[in-house]
């Protein structure tokens, strides 16, 4: 590809402009991180992901903190596509479900029914919810005619886990995108102080960064959540959290805002700004600020799956966000024993998502640092 | 001499560091409403025991809490400094001290094992995975490395746990086995603890060592692209010589000098691993300290394990100071 690209150089005329000379910086780094395929993977995914948080109302079949009083700590259900009878069928479908009393123990347990049989439909009238708080609606992704369908199975109280982890995915994925916004103002501001003013004033910010990347953060993060009042409504505790986990994280972004601002304060183009006249404002905000906008995007993709996983932490041990708030780690909280995963495995599901999503990031992350920079050579790596 | 204006100012720093982190576990400990004698009095309410408002200001006059806050953050902190007193924990009626010194040896030994774990199985794999750049093995490595990094470690204590059950049909968590528990030490105890502790070195050393292998493997792979490599392997040096001798050794060095942080990172996820595994370390202890507002013992907990790194930091930069002869010793 690259002997393609030169030899098409090599035939067109001299003085032709190439697209490359014409680009936006922007575009060049699309271009490169275009190149990386497992990025592009984790843009995809993390997009995805988006999607479903932001429409988990449509994706998920029943509304949030709905119960099944007739299926309590059930087992995922299996979708089919081929029984004994019919063979193969275009169309999905599950048994139907029953509940018998168990010999021994005397308990309502459900079983599997392999004579009824319900077709999912897609696009079907379900619970009615708001879409985004603003429009009503009962359009769900899919569902059967009568029968409950529970993907990844039902908690101890008959609450469906698979809408419970979409809406969750929601809340996790806007607590890191809050927090990183809120660690994005701190550490502009507060790496800009340091890279404008020097002297003392950034070598007692430089000290301040070091003292809280000496300490450990887990630890202190539970202590400060900790300290959030229980009586607090649950929008309160979510901006209290959000800003707890910003306010250590914003550490990297700072010293990145530093070290760039010392690197091109005292280029032409600044000194060209300052002579026509523009106020510092406008010389940081207009033409200091985008010249590395790049790398401090490369610094929020990778402070970013750190406050999702320190969210899940806290909420997993019962310090961050609490119930009725449905978060990954809420959701984890239920599996905080090995007697309930032992008999419940499904309530790890939501871990997954987790998992997932953190891979994104950081593919995405390894993607845009080498794509940050696209007038560096690129290196071998 | 100028070992040791090095060592004074590395010493004079982490003092001033070890201060720093004594004022936030000050203010952790100030930060709910209410103090010892609300908590007191509430306690003895519930009892049935009727307490005045003159009382309470009296209990409070008592234990000092109505001085102004720096006169108790300094009888706080000369406390810890001279007596070795941190407090006293109303929750287990017990001094601080008396609760942190069980639990604190367990604790410093999963968080020095998992460092020699992680260094220990990530150097060699590091070195392997630059060597053989791009193999299957580099690749697997390297898969498995960005799933461990992602996977946050109670998960991973999850999922063992769950697989522990199902496979040995026996619990993974906790330190020792049943008939060991409460039994003075012995050389047989030892052995069950050695037999148990892998588990959460595992857990808690997964997603470092990932990280470890990683780094080692980049800094690896710039220094054998050099040219005195090249050259070394045109003058005939036996491969394996030549890596070790040099490029390791040098590739080391940023290694090493993370040593500090990677200790960071392993007291800071030590609570969370101790909490899900039910390991009698000071994690379970800190947890149940924060949700019981339990602050003295919280507060004391959390200076502990920032002491801990400040201290575990200014070992490693003497590591590393003697390590690497050219590392300024001016500071």
């Amino acid at each position: 590809m690259k002997a393609a690209a030169s030899a098409r150089f090599l035939t067109q005329p001299r003085g032709r402009v190439r697209r490359t000379d014409s680009a936006t910086q922007w575009q060049l780094i699309w271009w490169r991180f275009k190149r990386h395929r497992i990025a592009l993977t984790g843009l995809v995914v993390l997009g995805m992901l988006t999607c479903l948080g932001l429409f988990a109302g449509f994706f998920a079949p029943y509304a949030s903190g709905t119960r099944n009083a007739q299926y309590l700590s059930g087992p995922p259900t299996v979708v089919r596509w081929s029984d004994r009878e019919s063979g193969l069928q275009l169309r999905p479908f599950i048994y139907g479900r029953d509940l018998t009393r168990d010999p021994v123990t005397l308990r309502m347990i459900p079983t599997v029914d392999r004579s009824e049989k319900w077709p999912i439909y897609f696009f079907v009238r379900g619970q009615e919810y708001k879409f985004w708080g603003l429009l009503r609606t009962n359009i769900h992704l899919f569902g059967t005619e009568s029968e409950t369908i529970h993907l990844f199975g039902t908690d101890s109280i008959g609450r469906d886990i698979f809408s419970r982890t979409l809406y969750a995915t929601r809340v996790s994925l806007s607590v890191g995108a809050v927090g990183v916004l809120v660690a994005f103002v701190l550490g502009s501001i507060i790496g800009g102080i340091a890279g404008l003013y020097g002297g003392v004033v950034d070598s007692a910010i430089m000290r301040l960064i070091e003292f809280i990347r000496s300490i450990p953060t887990l630890p202190l993060w539970m202590a400060l959540s900790a300290a959030v009042p229980r009586d607090w409504t649950p929008l309160q505790t979510y901006l209290a959290i959000t800003v707890i986990l910003a306010l250590i994280g914003w550490t990297w972004l700072a010293r990145t805002v530093r070290s760039k601002l010392l690197s091109v304060r005292h280029e032409d183009f600044v000194l060209a700004a300052r002579l026509s006249g523009c106020s510092d404002a406008r010389i940081i905000g207009r033409h200091l600020l985008p010249s590395f906008m790049s790398y401090l995007i490369v610094d929020m993709t990778i402070a970013f799956p750190e406050i999702l996983l320190a969210e899940t932490a806290l909420s997993f041990l019962g310090l961050g966000l609490r119930e009725p708030v449905e978060s990954w780690g809420v959701l984890l909280y239920a599996a905080q024993n090995v007697r309930s995963i032992a008999h419940m495995p499904w309530l790890l599901i939501p871990g997954i998502f987790v998992i997932i999503a953190v891979l994104a990031f950081s593919f995405v992350g390894d993607g845009l640092r080498d794509a940050a920079d696209p007038y560096a050579k690129e290196t071998s790596k | 001499m100028n070992v040791l204006r090095f060592l004074g100012f590395r010493l004079l720093s982490m003092v001033g560091t070890l201060l720093a982190v004594s004022v936030v576990a000050f203010v952790i400990i100030q930060l709910p409403p209410g103090d010892f004698a609300d908590a007191y009095v509430a306690q003895k309410n519930q009892t049935g025991a009727a307490f005045t408002q003159a009382e309470l200001l009296n209990l409070r006059h008592n234990l000092g809490l109505d001085r102004p806050w720096y006169v108790q953050y300094l009888s706080w902190i000369s406390g810890i400094f001279l007596r070795l007193d941190f407090g006293f924990s109303w929750e287990w009626q017990r001094p601080v001290s008396e609760l942190i010194a069980d639990r604190l040896p367990l604790t410093l030994a999963l968080a020095f094992s998992t460092l020699l774990f992680m260094y220990g199985i990530a150097l060699p794999i590091g070195i392997y995975s630059a060597v053989r750049q791009y193999s299957i093995a580099d690749h697997s490595f390297s898969l498995i490395g960005y799933i461990g990094l992602a996977t946050p470690n109670f998960l991973l204590a999850l999922i063992m746990m769950y697989f522990g059950q199902q496979w040995f049909g026996q619990s993974v968590g906790g330190l020792f086995s049943p008939h060991f528990e409460g039994q003075p030490f012995t050389w047989a105890k030892f052995i069950d603890l050695l037999a148990h502790l892998w588990v959460p070195v595992v857990v808690l050393g997964t997603a470092g060592t990932a990280f470890l292998v990683r780094s080692m493997r980049a800094v690896l792979l710039d220094e054998l692209d050099k040219m005195y490599v090249v050259a070394a392997r045109a003058g005939g040096i036996h491969p394996l010589r030549l890596l070790i001798k040099y490029p390791v050794r040098l590739a080391l060095i940023p290694i090493v000098a993370t040593l500090g942080w990677r200790l960071t990172y392993v007291i800071s996820g030590a609570p969370i691993v101790g909490v899900v595994m039910g390991l009698p370390d000071t994690g379970p202890l800190f947890l149940k300290s924060l949700l019981n507002q339990d602050m003295q013992l919280a507060g004391a907990l959390v200076f502990i394990f920032c002491a801990l790194t400040v201290i575990g930091t200014f070992v490693s930069d003497i590591l590393l100071a003697l390590l690497d002869p050219r590392i300024q010793l001016s500071g």
